[in-house]
């Protein structure tokens, strides 16, 4: 599959205090973009503004696929995201979690292949509990099993191993290091930085 | 990316069941919405003490009661994944119609169990005495359908305002107006002996053509609303 992701000159102000400016790359299939920058930087709000949560004050953003160009909104479809401003529905369980995000989205929910993947982010034998119940570590495994049930072309992840112990960070560079697509971290943790292909300094 | 071929339709219902098992389990709007209509009807109920009402003042109370219990618990539903931040996630997998729509249906299905609630509750204790049932409940749905789209969308704007239920309040209450008058109108004609379906021909249009401009209304202006 062909794929680039281009980021042109963007730039975000709120109202008398700049966040960033003038932000630019290109980033191709199989590339992990690295986004870092102290406290305050944008980091998140960069990544909120590639999931169009937000509008940039100026510039663009485009995801190629194929021949297609896609931006904005029309992108969502094709991003698989973790971040602590995603938060999965306390009172459904793990597997309802899935399957609603699944069914909302238009997409198969196939549970063996979903068990097969709550197994592989280390939650297996707990899809069925309420992930109200889930410590702060399982509930970002969980992110993970709902950002990569959708076999995204763009995996987002904002603080990517937060929360996590040995074996969900080892977990983590597994998946960055596998994924056939687009990979974008914002991170201030010095071993992810070694993740990126490409980066960015925001604040600096 | 396997993709189904069902429609907007099927991802609307898949976030109405989502609402509502979700409210079955928490009982976020329902305890609010059963509690105010229980206790504003027992209130009226003792106030009057037996004495009967004119049909005006029952048609008054009846949909005053269904406005309020309504106001206290339909915006529930968008305040609900905006303050427990699940809003993002729904935002990222769920285009804005399919919200609006499923949204919609479990706010709807709220109303028409609150009336379910309500309109017992005042035959028993307010002796409301219906003569004409087809245009009563005619008056009802097309009334609780414009209620719902009206509150539905407000919801949605005020969700991420941090002064909710009065915001909601006020942004809701003068676009609701012109409904209010015209089903409390309907009902009381539907109260009063001698009067035909034909007698609120006037008011059924009104209600039906309000419901119409509201959910156009709404169903253009969502994605803004909800997106930005």
């Amino acid at each position: 599959m062909n794929l680039s992701l281009t980021l042109d000159g963007l730039a975000k102000e709120y109202p008398g205090r700049p966040v960033f400016s003038d932000i630019s790359a290109r980033v191709k299939s199989g590339e992990r973009l690295v986004i870092s920058g102290p406290n305050g930087s944008g980091k998140s709000t960069l990544v909120k503004i590639l999931c169009a949560f937000i509008r940039p004050t100026s510039g663009n953003f485009i995801l190629e696929i194929n021949e297609s160009r896609l931006t904005h909104i029309d992108l969502r479809a094709h991003i698989g995201l973790v971040s602590p401003d995603m938060v999965l529905y306390d009172e459904l369980t793990a597997l309802e979690n899935l399957a609603f995000f699944s069914g909302v989205s238009g997409r198969n929910f196939e549970p063996a292949a979903v068990e097969n993947l709550i197994s592989d982010v280390g939650l297996g034998g707990r899809g069925g509990d309420f992930v109200g119940s889930y410590s702060s570590g399982m509930k970002q495994r969980l992110k993970y099993c709902l950002a990569l049930l959708q076999k995204p072309e763009l995996l987002i992840l904002d603080e990517p191993t937060a929360n996590l112990d040995e074996r969900g960070k080892g977990m983590v560079e597994k998946i960055i290091g596998s994924h056939e697509g687009i990979v974008i971290i914002a991170t201030n943790e010095k071993s992810e930085l070694e993740f990126g292909d490409q980066s960015i300094r925001l604040g600096s | 990316m396997a993709t189904n071929p069902s429609g907007s339709a099927a991802k609307a219902l898949a976030l109405f069941l989502k609402d509502l098992k979700s409210e079955l389990r928490t009982r976020y709007a329902i305890n609010a919405i059963a509690m105010f209509a229980v206790v504003t009807v027992f209130a009226v109920s003792w106030a009057i003490k037996g004495t009967g009402l004119s049909a005006d003042l029952q048609a008054s109370l009846l949909w005053i009661v269904i406005y309020f219990s309504s106001l206290s618990g339909l915006a529930q539903s968008f305040i609900k994944e905006e303050e427990s931040r699940t809003a993002a996630a729904l935002r990222l997998y769920a285009s804005s119609e399919v919200v609006l729509l499923g949204k919609l249906l479990f706010n709807l299905v709220l109303l028409f169990g609150l009336n379910l609630i309500t309109i017992p509750l005042f035959a028993i204790f307010i002796n409301f005495d219906v003569v004409n049932f087809p245009l009563f409940f005619t008056v009802l749905i097309i009334g609780s359908l414009g209620l719902a789209v009206v509150t539905t969308f407000v919801a949605a704007i005020i969700s991420k305002a941090s002064v909710k239920g009065a915001l909601f309040a006020v942004l809701s209450f003068p676009l609701i107006l012109p409904l209010l008058v015209m089903a409390i109108a309907g009902t009381k004609k539907s109260l009063t002996e001698g009067l035909s379906f034909a007698a609120a021909r006037m008011e059924i249009q009104v209600l039906i053509a309000y419901l119409i401009v509201m959910a156009v209304l709404s169903f253009m202006l969502f994605d803004a609303v909800w997106n930005d």
